[in-house]
């Protein structure tokens, strides 16, 4: 069970992990840091298993993967978005960052106690008594996630093993 | 045949595919600078499998080069170590990677490149295949030498006749980018074309495929042509094959129409791309700072037409102006033409090639309170410093003209110079 944080539309990767931390690739540092300017209090108050919850394109902007390390390093259990921007989609899958495609995302609010079954994509809104159910991961993108992303999936696979 | 994107991806795999299909391919290169290099480092060495061709892999110091910090210093050391260690004949530190993979050869019709940094799109203009990755992806092709892809739909941006006087691609585009939206484009490949585009030289077409990244477009594609070919044989160090092709019974999901002659300058405000309004609605906003640079605009050309407007006069007293050259090549050229004592004697500080102040890290970054009209792509908040500064979006020319007044200013007040 995770408290949700709730984030607008458009969030981008700048937002996310401002530019001049980019020095380091550490999760627990860069951690630190996720939020900083659009949310000061996250860092302080986030607990680990706490969920984001995002509007549409979420993620936009730079490649940074940065991005999606310190939101994992910060102790997310997961992201839910109705769509995210396509470079840190990727990037979160690769990283091992577990993010939910679902439109429904518009009805939790800030604070909302959810319960997230990852496997099955569904969301339970224990605040509102509501459940959503996230559209499914394409095959070869379940695959690498359930290789724990791209690295690990190549320390024991070929990449021509992914279609 | 199909769209541009299904062409190249079709010529890669060794038969047709289309849109939706999963590919795997055998990228040309591999792109990272030393903002990104790092990461793919990591998941290189945690992989831990042999590079697979060292030729294919092209790193560049950009983003904070020369190091402004200890921490930026340290990466720049263990990427130089790195290189070292694993004789990759690739290591730049020329100006911003887009424009020395231009310059360097590296881009030419029909290539795949994928790079660590969102304006991979950038080489799409001279009809190749660019798009942004995450780091470890790129450490991970140094080892496979191949990426997926989702072959992607595309949406065909036709764009007509000629601009006035004093509009540029940048203006256009950006025209673009607020109609389109951030998320316009998502997951697409976005093809430039019309007579606006077959007939406009390279250095404004990179303005198109540079940008499509802020609509989250996959690619930006332009189909390369004569004055492709002619691009590449004099100012890049592109040699071997070199071919031009077109999209021929292409299916598209959009097709938008614009007529390039109605769009006056345009500006992207604080504190989003898209949030692009005409010139006229934003006049007379004071400005702190002016940046003229970047993968966007920080050609020979954008210099030149900035010391048009600036020959013999003197930026306002309130405003610094900071001119960064792309690349080294950029930058010699520019000496030898007097654009540089030009821009200077005009007030203009003009510091060394780079991304410089587009990143926020260095060569000019922004106070509380403070506003900025740059040439570059993005203008999110913080980008350039305090998350409490505010950046707008304009053409060189808007830039220089602005530059003068302290506020900003129509550059169709300065016909004289174009």
């Amino acid at each position: 069970m995770g408290k949700a944080w709730k984030f607008g539309e458009n969030l981008n990767t700048d937002e996310i992990i401002p530019g001049r931390f980019n020095i380091t690739t550490d999760p627990r540092e860069l951690a630190k840091h996720v939020f900083c300017e659009i949310r000061p209090d996250y860092t302080e108050n986030a607990a680990a298993g706490d969920i984001i919850v995002g509007g549409r394109n979420f993620g936009c902007g730079s490649s940074r993967e940065h991005a999606p390390i310190a939101i994992k390093g910060s102790g997310v259990k997961c992201v839910i978005a109705p769509s995210y921007a396509r470079i840190f989609f990727r990037n979160a899958i690769n990283i091992g960052l577990p993010i939910l495609e679902c439109s429904a995302s518009a009805d939790i609010e800030e604070g909302d106690e959810l319960e997230v079954d990852l496997a099955r994509g569904l969301i339970e809104n224990l605040s509102k008594g509501s459940r959503y159910q996230a559209n499914p991961l394409p095959d070869f993108v379940l695959k690498i996630a359930a290789g724990g992303g791209i690295v690990n999936f190549l320390k024991n696979h070929n990449i021509d093993e992914l279609i | 045949m199909g769209t541009l994107v299904e062409e190249i991806f079709s010529r890669k795999a060794g038969q047709p595919v289309k849109a939706g299909e999963i590919v795997i391919l055998d990228v040309d290169f591999s792109m990272s600078h030393d903002n990104t290099t790092p990461l793919a480092i990591k998941a290189f060495r945690e992989i831990g499998k042999p590079i697979k061709d060292k030729n294919k892999i092209v790193l560049h110091f950009d983003h904070a080069y020369p190091a402004p910090n200890i921490l930026a210093a340290e990466n720049h050391k263990l990427i130089s170590d790195f290189a070292s260690e694993q004789a990759l004949p690739n290591l730049f530190k020329q100006g911003v990677c887009h424009q020395v993979m231009i310059e360097e050869g590296f881009v030419k019709p029909g290539a795949l490149i994928i790079g660590a940094d969102s304006h991979t799109n950038t080489y799409g203009a001279l009809g190749a295949f660019g798009t942004g990755l995450g780091s470890s992806e790129i450490g991970a092709a140094w080892v496979t030498g191949k990426c997926w892809f989702r072959v992607p739909e595309s949406i065909l941006i036709r764009l007509n006749g000629k601009t006035q006087k004093g509009v540029f691609a940048k203006d256009v585009m950006l025209f673009i980018a607020g109609k389109m939206g951030m998320d316009g484009a998502t997951y697409r490949s976005v093809e430039f074309g019309g007579d606006y585009i077959t007939n406009l030289p390279m250095h404004e077409r990179i303005i198109f495929s540079n940008m499509s990244t802020e609509i989250g477009a996959k690619c930006g594609l332009i189909a390369p042509d004569a004055i492709t070919l002619d691009y590449l044989k004099k100012e890049c160090k592109a040699n071997g094959k070199l071919e031009t092709f077109e999209a021929v019974d292409a299916r598209y999901e959009q097709v938008l129409e614009i007529q390039v002659s109605d769009i006056g300058p345009q500006v992207a405000c604080h504190p989003d791309v898209d949030n692009v309004k005409p010139i006229e609605e934003t006049t007379g906003l004071k400005l702190d700072e002016i940046f003229i640079g970047t993968c966007t605009n920080g050609r020979f050309e954008d210099l030149e037409i900035a010391a048009a407007i600036l020959a013999g006069r003197k930026v306002h007293a309130g405003t610094r102006v900071i001119v960064t050259p792309a690349s080294e090549k950029i930058y010699i050229k520019a000496l030898q033409a007097g654009l540089i004592d030009c821009l200077m004697k005009a007030g203009c500080f003009v510091n060394g090639y780079g991304c410089g102040a587009c990143i926020g890290r260095h060569g000019g970054i922004l106070a509380a309170g403070e506003r900025a009209l740059t040439t570059m792509n993005r203008n999110f908040i913080g980008r350039m410093g305090s998350p409490e500064a505010e950046i707008y979006l304009a053409s060189p020319a808007t830039a220089a003209a602005s530059a003068l007044s302290g506020v900003i200013s129509d550059p169709r007040n300065h016909a004289d110079a174009f």
